[in-house]
């Protein structure tokens, strides 16, 4: 018994294809309490009045965008040395599924940017590393469009994802860098971990559980779709072999 | 190594047109930038640095797609690939080629541009060494990415998706450079990190271009 078992596309699909709905149900759930202990039960915070309540939203989301890229860099190294299709396709299927994180980490962002800040947007180091990693899956997912052989563009893909993951790490500090150099600490973010007191902290850990199950829901799902359109390729051309002979 | 490396720049410069157009558009992009901004001097001297490097960092861009995309059509990259020389040297030598032949002559060009932005005087020596210092980085990772969409048809489009992000921690440090510069501030730190992103690059990402290379040829 091990890992590597997984990586038989049936065996993968026998696994996860029954935890799937457990996985979203339990997300559902997870998102219901989370959000609803959140918005109604939490008194409103000193200095941010309501806005603090789109946090329950914002920081799972971003936690998972960055999640996501790292799930996609693992899968892709396992790739390269082990060969196994299904950790290729699960990269392939997390991509969107962190583009969508990214958007709307960036999106509630502005939310709540707006009222608190008075700007929808500011170069913040960390705003402009996640705008950054939202190109950086643009460009990935690109990639992977962009190449119709599926071993070539999964190789591909997984080199992008390697290097892509040292200039992301590298832009991160390089942004910091910058800001600070300039702006001299106008110092707009909040130092979201150490603000958070007590009474948010765990409906907060509820909702990021949420949407960890969320995430692992829909990329297993996603990966099986994968496998099916793979198989569903293989027919056709089998198909079209078998007619040719005909 | 060498021989490869005297070929590509021979071919950039006779037959290629890249060599003077990659040039041509860092002109343009920077004759472009006070009809967009304004004449106003003292704006135009405070952007100039920013501007520079990111005209650069474009003209770098522009002829990317002929560092592997032409020997892939004329099927010389496969006798290179077959060759003693193994397929990393083949990567590091496109990138100085590309480097030689777009990264230097902009480098050497970017003053004169920067005497149009009005630049300020201090900054005119951090402006030539931080591109001196800088474009090999961009080279590389432009090789990098050529060699990721060689084999696709519309790989240019694609290609800047792919390089631009690459080229953030690049720029970020080249362009605080030459603000500092302009500034009279210290340069030392963002100098240095721009070294470290430039030689890092030049000795990992020939690894990084020889495997998409491999892939792209099998």
């Amino acid at each position: 018994m091990s890992i590597w078992e997984y990586a038989n596309p049936k065996k993968f699909m026998d696994t996860t294809a029954p935890a799937v709905p457990w996985l979203f149900w339990g997300s559902l759930i997870a998102l219901a309490v989370g959000l609803i202990w959140g918005f109604f039960l939490t008194p409103n915070a000193e200095n941010f009045q309501s806005t603090v309540k789109i946090i329950y939203l914002h920081v799972p989301a971003a936690l998972m965008a960055i999640n996501a890229w790292f799930m996609m860099l693992v899968t892709s190294i396992i790739w390269l040395v082990r060969r196994h299709h299904v950790s290729a396709l699960a990269a392939k299927a997390a991509a969107p599924v962190g583009l969508v994180m990214t958007v709307i980490a960036l999106i509630t962002g502005a939310i709540w940017g707006q009222p608190m800040w008075g700007t929808w947007w500011a170069w913040d180091p960390r705003l402009t590393s996640f705008l950054i990693l939202f190109l950086f899956y643009l460009g990935y997912l690109a990639l992977w469009e962009a190449i119709s052989e599926p071993d070539t563009a999964a190789d591909l893909t997984s080199v992008l994802c390697i290097v892509g993951s040292v200039f992301a790490v590298l832009s991160r500090y390089a942004v910091n860098f910058w800001n600070q150099g300039l702006h001299q600490g106008a110092s707009l973010s909040l130092d979201k971990e150490e603000n958070v007191a007590d009474v948010y902290y765990i409906p907060l850990l509820v909702c990021i559980a949420a949407f960890v199950l969320l995430f692992v829901a829909l990329v297993l799902m996603r990966t099986g779709t994968e496998i099916r359109v793979r198989r569903m390729r293989a027919l056709e051309a089998r198909a079209e072999r078998g007619a040719a002979r005909a | 190594m060498i021989a490869l490396l005297v070929r590509d720049l021979r071919l950039a410069v006779r037959a290629g047109g890249g060599f003077g157009l990659g040039l041509a558009f860092f002109l343009i992009v920077v004759v472009l930038v006070p009809f967009g901004v304004g004449a106003e001097t003292s704006v135009l001297s405070r952007i100039a640095p920013g501007i520079l490097w990111v005209a650069a960092l474009l003209a770098a861009l522009l002829s990317l797609d002929r560092i592997f995309a032409l020997d892939f059509e004329d099927g010389s990259l496969p006798l290179l690939a077959t060759s003693p020389l193994p397929l990393e040297g083949v990567a590091l030598a496109k990138g100085v080629a590309h480097w030689v032949t777009t990264g230097l002559p902009l480098t050497l060009a970017a003053p004169l541009l920067g005497v149009l932005l009005n630049m300020e005087g201090p900054a005119y020596p951090w402006l030539l060494a931080s591109l001196a210092l800088g474009t090999p980085a961009l080279s590389m990772i432009g090789a990098f990415c050529a060699a990721l969409t060689v084999g696709l048809r519309r790989g240019g489009l694609l290609m800047s998706l792919l390089v631009l992000p690459l080229y953030v921690p690049t720029l970020i440090f080249g362009a605080e450079v030459v603000r500092r510069g302009a500034m009279g501030m210290a340069v030392g730190t963002p100098l240095l990190m721009l070294g470290g992103i430039t030689f890092g690059c030049v000795a990992l990402l020939p690894f990084a271009s020889a495997a998409a290379l491999r892939v792209n040829l099998r």
